[in-house]
């Protein structure tokens, strides 16, 4: 099956299944045997997910929490691969699930930003020419280049965000990351996030806040125990989670309700 | 907030970006390694109308993982190299001495062998007893390092491999590298303490070196790498790679001469001994430099080294390079579960 060149991400009939285990050592497993209990069950994630999103749309995950948003987000991202069905992408993915992750907490914030871009997959040149936007966007000043390790939590979670939007890619998730630091912060994020949105890439937001889906995107999805239960415009999506009692204060709230 | 946007408006700017990405394979598993994006990286006519569905991106649609395999690894060397920096960084961080320590450690190591075993056991049956115990602590120690090191590199790593889709022999290969960046300074306190001893370096000796740092670097890669899934698997098996790392420690002629082995164990069993490709790595580096540095090199060459030295040599390194290809192939079997288990 061939699919047009603006397509960006494709998901076809795609499950994925994990395994639970209950015993793990030697003696735990050598009495569940003798007992005849199950020593591993499996449990579906996702069952049967299909859609294929265009580039430019920004999409809007939502289900309840174990619905298997996570899952699917990680499918996307090429960290997990399916066990039936397929996940196809166009172009290069980047977001904020993995912000911060591979900081160092012995190296500086300098060496840190290049080695998170690198695992972004930014190169050398790329990151240099970035630089100056990452650091402004963390607003980190002197500390960047003392040791990550001695960072509070807030600059940690800002220069990992810096970087992780900054990465310049084709497709952006965002797993619920717009939790971190103060109000300020928060809405620079939002901003970039829209930014990020206007310039026509992919967005596939993963959100409980029914205000800033509302906001940022354009189409939503919603899972229930891993299949896809709604697939269409916002507001009705919206309303199919039964979200849309929340109140749309103002975006500091909102956000905040992305917790 | 004033962000200056990322892509300018021209359209047809992106080619240099996107011939770099190719070549320096950042964005090589995204796109599916498939060569370099034909550029066309920018929004095409963004002015105006704000959100158009006009952006184009000039990559193939491909699954989004990392397809498997070294070949993988080497096309993110970019990131390679900054996962080695890392580690070396970070082990010598907060150290005033940092670097100095990678030729404090072996050259202590040198000075006990020489004052315990060279003089106060006196064991005179071996011409140079230190230099040749040295000769097999720099196979053992890049062997073992690497090993153990690389088995426990992915679950160490368990923030990154969970969350990004980067190649996960990245991490085993990063643990050998960062073995191989400290073998340099011990095969420099060697050549200083072997000019001592009066050794006269000939043409074969980097050939001998290279050979058995060859032979090392693919037996501790793919043991490293098949170790390092299992290890997520059950964590059981880095307490199996010490064992094994002691027993390779015992199972070179380090401590004991050669000659030993082929007097006592019969020639027959001399020759399954040969079939350790440790072994054969430390003989290679022994007849680098621990040779040379004997009053008679060549009586020592004769009866302390084995017959067909290079021959035994030569195979390993295949019999290695074969053990590297199998272990990408026990890899690939297992890393589909890994980020899973990962916990």
């Amino acid at each position: 099956m061939s699919f047009p060149e603006s397509t960006s991400i494709v998901v076809e009939n795609v499950s994925k299944e994990f395994t639970l285990r209950y015993q793990r050592t030697f003696k735990q497993v050598t009495v569940a045997k003798m007992r005849g209990e199950a020593t591993k069950s499996r449990f579906k994630a996702l069952d049967d997910v299909s859609f294929t999103v265009e580039q430019g749309e920004s999409i809007g995950l939502m289900g309840l929490n174990g619905s298997g948003k996570s899952t699917l987000l990680t499918l996307i991202n090429g960290v997990m691969r399916p066990d039936g069905g397929r996940v196809l992408t166009r172009g290069r993915i980047a977001g904020l699930i993995a912000t911060g992750a591979g900081f160092h907490p012995q190296l500086t914030g300098r060496e840190n930003i290049y080695l998170n871009a690198a695992v972004c997959g930014m190169t050398e040149k790329e990151t240099d020419a970035k630089f100056d936007e990452i650091v402004d966007f963390a607003s980190i000043g002197k500390h960047l280049d003392s040791q990550v390790g001695n960072y509070s939590s807030g600059m940690y979670a800002r220069l990992g965000f810096a970087v992780a939007v900054n990465v310049d890619c084709d497709i952006f998730l965002a797993d619920e990351a717009l939790a971190v630091g103060d109000k300020p912060f928060k809405r620079k994020c939002l901003d970039k996030m829209q930014e990020i949105r206007d310039s026509g890439r992919t967005i596939f937001y993963v959100s409980h806040a029914a205000g800033s889906v509302r906001k940022m995107c354009d189409r939503v999805l919603v899972l229930e125990n891993g299949r896809l239960g709604f697939d269409g415009p916002v507001d009705e999506g919206i309303h199919y989670v039964k979200y849309d009692s929340d109140d749309e204060d103002n975006d500091d709230d909102e956000l905040g309700a992305d917790v | 907030m004033t962000e200056t946007p990322s892509h300018p408006e021209d359209p047809s700017e992106g080619g240099p970006t996107g011939a770099s990405e190719g070549t320096e394979g950042g964005a090589g598993n995204r796109g599916g390694g498939k060569g370099p994006r034909k550029g066309g990286r920018g929004p095409a006519g963004r002015a105006g109308a704000g959100r158009q569905a006009a952006y184009v991106v000039d990559a193939p649609l491909t699954t989004p993982s990392p397809s498997p395999g070294l070949v993988e690894v080497f096309r993110h060397r970019y990131l390679l190299r900054l996962l080695v920096r890392r580690e070396i960084q970070a082990r010598y961080s907060g150290s005033f001495l940092g670097l100095l320590w990678s030729y404090i450690n072996p050259l202590s190591q040198f000075l006990i062998y020489y004052v315990v075993f060279g003089i106060i056991m006196g064991r005179n049956s071996v011409e140079a007893y230190a230099v040749h115990v040295f000769c097999g602590l720099v196979v053992v120690h890049f062997f073992t390092e690497t090993f153990n090191a690389g088995t426990r590199s992915i679950v160490r790593n368990k923030a990154l491999v969970r969350k990004m889709a980067v190649p996960k022999e990245m991490f085993p290969v990063a643990s050998m590298l960062v073995s191989l960046y400290h073998v340099l300074p011990q095969v420099v306190i060697l050549v200083v303490v072997c000019l001592f001893y009066g050794w006269t370096p000939d043409p074969l000796v980097p050939v001998a070196l290279l050979l058995a740092l060859a032979i090392v670097t693919c037996l501790a890669t793919a043991l490293a790498i098949v170790f390092s899934a299992a290890n997520v698997f059950f964590r059981d098996f880095s307490s199996v790679v010490s064992i094994l790392t002691n027993v390779v420690r015992f199972g070179v002629p380090m401590i004991y001469p050669f000659r030993d082995v082929a007097s006592k164990l019969g020639d027959t069993l001399a020759a399954v001994y040969l079939w350790n490709p440790i072994a054969d790595a430390v003989l290679l580096v022994q007849r680098a430099f621990w040779v040379g540095a004997t009053p008679d090199p060549e009586a020592s060459a004769a009866t302390e080294l084995p017959d067909h030295l290079w021959a035994y040599g030569g195979v390993m390194l295949v019999v290695s390079a074969v053990s590297l290809v199998l272990a990408q192939l026990i890899f690939r079997r297992l890393e589909n579960k890994i980020p899973e288990r990962l916990t």
